[in-house]
């Protein structure tokens, strides 16, 4: 390698640090009502569907409440990150205006999109823990594996990603409520997180696996239950992360020289 | 050492930002045509128009954040299209709205800016306490930036904005809603940072505030530079004098004059108007006069 792509290197990653540090920041002084606000909707839905609705149930062997844990886990690590990365960077971009001033620091595009998706993965993490210790209490049997951490840490960086990039395409606030309100949601309930994907009919599986959170659900969920993982579905997931990295790229490049 | 202005005696040779030809279209519509623009090393520099005259967009495309349609523009040398990332470091900007994080401190956001222009943590923290004490904040440099004032908050962007030392500084109305003491305050801060050999471009909608400052002022108007001089140049050139002729049926009519004798001698005797008032010309005028606005007409 040479010695000025190393310095680059070296400087892109500082810059993303450095943009990530600014988050964590505040992060840091509004953790306690941040860690309350993102685990009330998974509490509801393990509660809902976990003990409620699912008692009793058996899936392929299992008991409901292990099966649904780790697609709960999925879809709480894919609102976190798309919210954590997405909805701050478009309030600073379109409201305060504050994005302006990263763009016209002398930082390279590549650390800027991965210092404002960074926040976002550790929005994910933290989220994703605290609940998954939730539901460690609660009996849940997770198999915490390094199958199951890699599946996380991907469908965290892409959720960061796509969030970075609708923030960055989003022209109003609106925007990006409505692409919650029409990627998102639908998403949340049928990207494999509530149901088997084997129940389906077979038009409707074709396009539940072309959602990103359906492999998401499928990865987690076979690494928690100590079974191997699809290969086919990580590949997805990579793809997927690759593709909405690129994406907001893109957009972060349309957005400055 | 720090350059001063005195360093670059008045024929400021250098220049530190060069536009040529610039053209900016939007959908189909020119807003800016064929800008050429210098503004040599140390200069504090006025750049006025009405709203909708093509200065925001101009800036945009001098601090990096559009892409010009043609033309060429160059910052200390460096083309801001070809090597953005170093025409980055020359800068520093305080943008008309307030763009500092609102969620960290002062220290904080400062510390930021230092981080992405690659300062060592121990020059970045002297560089912090010097620019606190530059700009009389020291005693705020803990606080949360929504617990600022309005002055106190553009204070804070001025000492983000030289965090790096810039040779150039790019103002967009930094006194805008700030009440007159502050305003005064942030103009002894501009001045001293020209003093210090700091190139300044200054837009205002406040035409006393580039008349006071401005070593020169250069009038866009639909995207086309129709004057560039200094204050006291365009002024003589309107006429030093002039005169209101204020009706109530008619409006008041303005009249210019290169001195008090020859004002007086057209003037003399003249009725039929309410009141006549005789006064020394100001920017203002040459403002109304060039481009048929007041400042604040978009």
């Amino acid at each position: 390698m040479s010695n000025s792509l190393a310095t680059r290197l070296w400087m892109g990653s500082q810059d993303a640090s450095t943009i990530l540090w600014a988050d964590l920041m505040i992060l840091k002084r509004r953790l306690g009502r941040y860690m309350l606000t993102t685990l009330i909707s998974p509490l509801l839905y393990l509660v809902a569907f976990g003990w409620g609705l699912g008692r009793g149930m058996n899936m392929n062997g299992t008991t409901y409440l292990q099966f649904v844990v780790p697609g709960i886990i999925a879809l709480t690590a894919m609102t976190t990150s798309f919210n954590g990365a997405g909805t701050r960077l478009n309030v600073d971009r379109l409201y305060f205006r504050s994005f302006d001033e990263l763009l016209m620091a002398p930082t390279g595009t590549l650390s800027l999109l991965i210092g404002k998706a960074l926040i976002g993965v550790v929005r994910g993490l933290v989220s994703s823990s605290a609940f998954i210790a939730v539901a460690l209490l609660m009996g849940s049997g997770l198999h915490l594996n390094p199958a199951f951490i890699i599946a996380l840490l991907v469908t965290c960086f892409s959720f960061s990603f796509l969030g970075v990039m609708a923030a960055l395409l989003a022209r109003s606030h609106q925007d990006l409520a409505t692409f919650s309100s029409v990627i998102l949601l639908p998403m949340t309930f049928l990207g494999g997180t509530f149901f088997s994907l084997d129940q389906v009919p077979l038009a409707l599986k074709v396009a539940l696996y072309a959602l990103p959170l359906t492999h998401s659900s499928i990865c987690l969920r076979a690494a928690a239950l100590n079974q191997p993982v699809p290969e086919s579905s990580f590949l997805a997931m990579l793809l997927f992360m690759l593709l909405f990295f690129l994406g907001g790229l893109f957009a972060l490049r349309r957005s400055s020289i | 050492m720090k350059a001063k202005k005195s360093d670059y005696p008045n024929d400021w040779s250098r220049p530190m930002v060069e536009v040529e030809r610039l053209t900016k279209s939007y959908q189909g519509r020119q807003v800016v045509s064929g800008l050429d623009l210098q503004i040599r090393a140390s200069e504090l520099f006025g750049f006025l128009g009405p709203n909708g005259a093509g200065k925001t967009t101009t800036i945009r495309i001098l601090t990096t954040l559009s892409r010009p349609t043609s033309g060429q523009v160059r910052l200390n040398g460096i083309d801001v299209v070809r090597q953005p990332t170093l025409a980055k470091a020359q800068f520093g900007i305080v943008q008309q709205h307030m763009s500092l994080n609102r969620d960290l401190t002062v220290r904080e956001n400062l510390e930021l800016h230092a981080r992405l222009h690659h300062l060592p943590a121990d020059k970045g923290s002297d560089r912090i306490e010097e620019l606190l004490e530059y700009v009389e904040m020291s005693g705020y440099a803990d606080q949360l930036i929504d617990h600022l004032s309005g002055g106190l908050k553009r204070r804070t962007m001025i000492a983000r904005a030289l965090i790096h030392r810039p040779r150039l500084l790019f103002l967009d109305e930094p006194t805008v809603g700030l009440d007159a003491q502050s305003r005064r305050r942030v103009w002894d801060l501009i001045r001293r940072m020209n003093r210090d050999g700091t190139t300044v471009f200054l837009t205002t909608h406040y035409i006393e505030e580039a008349e006071s400052l401005c070593d020169r002022v250069g009038i866009l108007d639909q995207g086309r530079l129709i004057a560039m001089d200094s204050p006291l140049n365009l002024r003589r050139r309107l006429g030093m004098v002039t005169v209101e002729a204020q009706n109530e049926e008619t409006g008041t009519e303005y009249s210019f004059f290169p001195d008090r004798a020859a004002a007086a001698s057209m003037w003399q005797g003249r009725a039929g108007h309410e009141r006549i008032v005789m006064r020394e010309s100001n920017l203002e005028d040459v403002f109304v006069e060039l481009t048929g606005h007041k400042v604040m007409d978009g």
